[in-house]
């Protein structure tokens, strides 16, 4: 993988001012991917989004670990039969005129 | 714009302590967040209200207003502000530092963030912006080919690139489109969703194209050429001899494109449907009678 494709823990930190504790637990819990490369902690930067919502849940809404653990599975399955509704309601319409 | 009751909003009495408030506005703030409610308007305009509602209760200066004046607190406010921004103006005058302290601060994050607590452990993080969600209706031939399009998000125009293919329902991303960054952080994205429409003869499953064709009676039984039109033009095809009611061929690659795989296109099935001759004339009568004997 680039070096680009990650960000070290401890810059995210400081841009976000959350605790690096925070990353840690997350990844506890494994709703984050740490990355060690010469001993620095990385996240890929194709989860700050990701990162950036449980920050928001954590902080703003006081959810705690064992709550974003539950949510984010929850929220995953809503997503994937999101997902499903579409493709059926695209086969609905192929059938609806016969 | 029409009254709105805060209290009504966040489900408290107008006696409610600060405390009530608090507890009523995190309560209904995990139930409308957007984090929870992906693409939830209803959710997101009630979420809008509820940090509204908090915004102006949490504050005990906001919320006397609002008690006073009710429906008019707004106009307070504005004579409040401007009261304040001559007030500000003499200090400056008097040449005094106009500086903010750190409660102001505070206040203005409370405002970008609706009134939310943001003062834990001194944070001043900087946020994405909000994300942007959008609806772009277009026509099946639309998203045929790769189709260019400039739409208006917040009075500015963007340009963009819908590739050929998408679904209808499908999201796409453009990035650092959405609301601005908050405290020097990124803006957020926009999010376009596709609603198709199909007013064509074809009907559509992901990269593969259904429809019918109508065959004569003779066409089918003795076999023959038929011009059959396709999604981007028409083609010949072999009728073969004898071909039953309901037959369906298979036209490769003649279907929808694939997304993102350019060059690449699914297949166009075509079911025939005989169509048997009507109004038959005496000669055509005696003629069918005698095939029906020779069976």
């Amino acid at each position: 993988m680039e070096v680009t494709d990650l960000i070290s823990i401890k810059t995210f930190c400081t841009h976000y001012n959350v605790p690096p504790t925070f990353i840690n637990e997350l990844q506890e819990y494994e709703l984050i991917e740490i990355v060690v490369s010469n001993n620095v902690n990385y996240i890929k930067t194709t989860q700050i989004t990701e990162v950036e919502k449980m920050i928001r849940l954590h902080f703003d809404l006081n959810i705690n670990l064992e709550g974003l653990d539950a949510v984010y599975n929850l929220l995953q399955r809503v997503e994937n039969l999101q997902n499903e509704i579409t493709t059926l309601h695209n086969k609905l319409r192929l059938y609806e005129d016969l | 714009m029409a009254f709105i009751d805060y209290y009504k909003v966040l489900g408290i009495a107008k006696t409610a302590s600060e405390k009530d408030i608090k507890k009523a506005y995190r309560k209904l703030a995990r139930k409308y967040h957007p984090d929870l409610n992906p693409n939830d308007k209803v959710a997101e305009k009630k979420f809008k209200e509820i940090n509204e509602a908090n915004e102006v209760l949490s504050n005990a200066e906001n919320r006397k207003k609002y008690d006073t004046y009710g429906e008019h607190w707004q106009n307070s406010e504005a004579y409040e502000q401007a009261k304040h921004q001559q007030q500000q103006q003499q200090r400056t005058y008097q040449g005094q530092s106009g500086t903010y302290s750190e409660k102001d601060f505070e206040d203005i994050f409370g405002n970008m963030f609706g009134g939310q607590d943001f003062s834990r452990g001194q944070r001043s993080a900087r946020f994405k912006g909000q994300d942007f969600n959008a609806e772009l209706q277009l026509e099946l031939k639309d998203v045929y080919e790769d189709h260019k399009r400039t739409l208006t998000v917040n009075n500015k125009n963007i340009r963009i690139t819908i590739p050929a293919g998408v679904e209808n329902g499908q999201t796409i991303k453009i990035k650092g489109h959405g609301g601005k960054g908050v405290n020097g952080g990124p803006n957020g994205d926009l999010y376009i969703q596709f609603a198709i429409k199909n007013h064509s003869k074809f009907k559509r499953d992901k990269d593969n194209l259904y429809t019918n064709v109508d065959l004569d009676l003779y066409t089918a039984m003795l076999g023959g050429d038929l011009m059959v039109d396709t999604f981007n033009g028409k083609v010949k095809l072999t009728i073969k001899p004898e071909t039953q009611n309901g037959t369906k061929v298979k036209l490769k690659g003649k279907g929808f494109p694939k997304y993102k795989k350019e060059g690449q296109f699914g297949d166009l099935y075509i079911t025939y449907q005989i169509k048997t001759p009507t109004k038959l004339t005496d000669k055509e009568k005696e003629l069918f009678t005698q095939l029906q004997k020779l069976r």
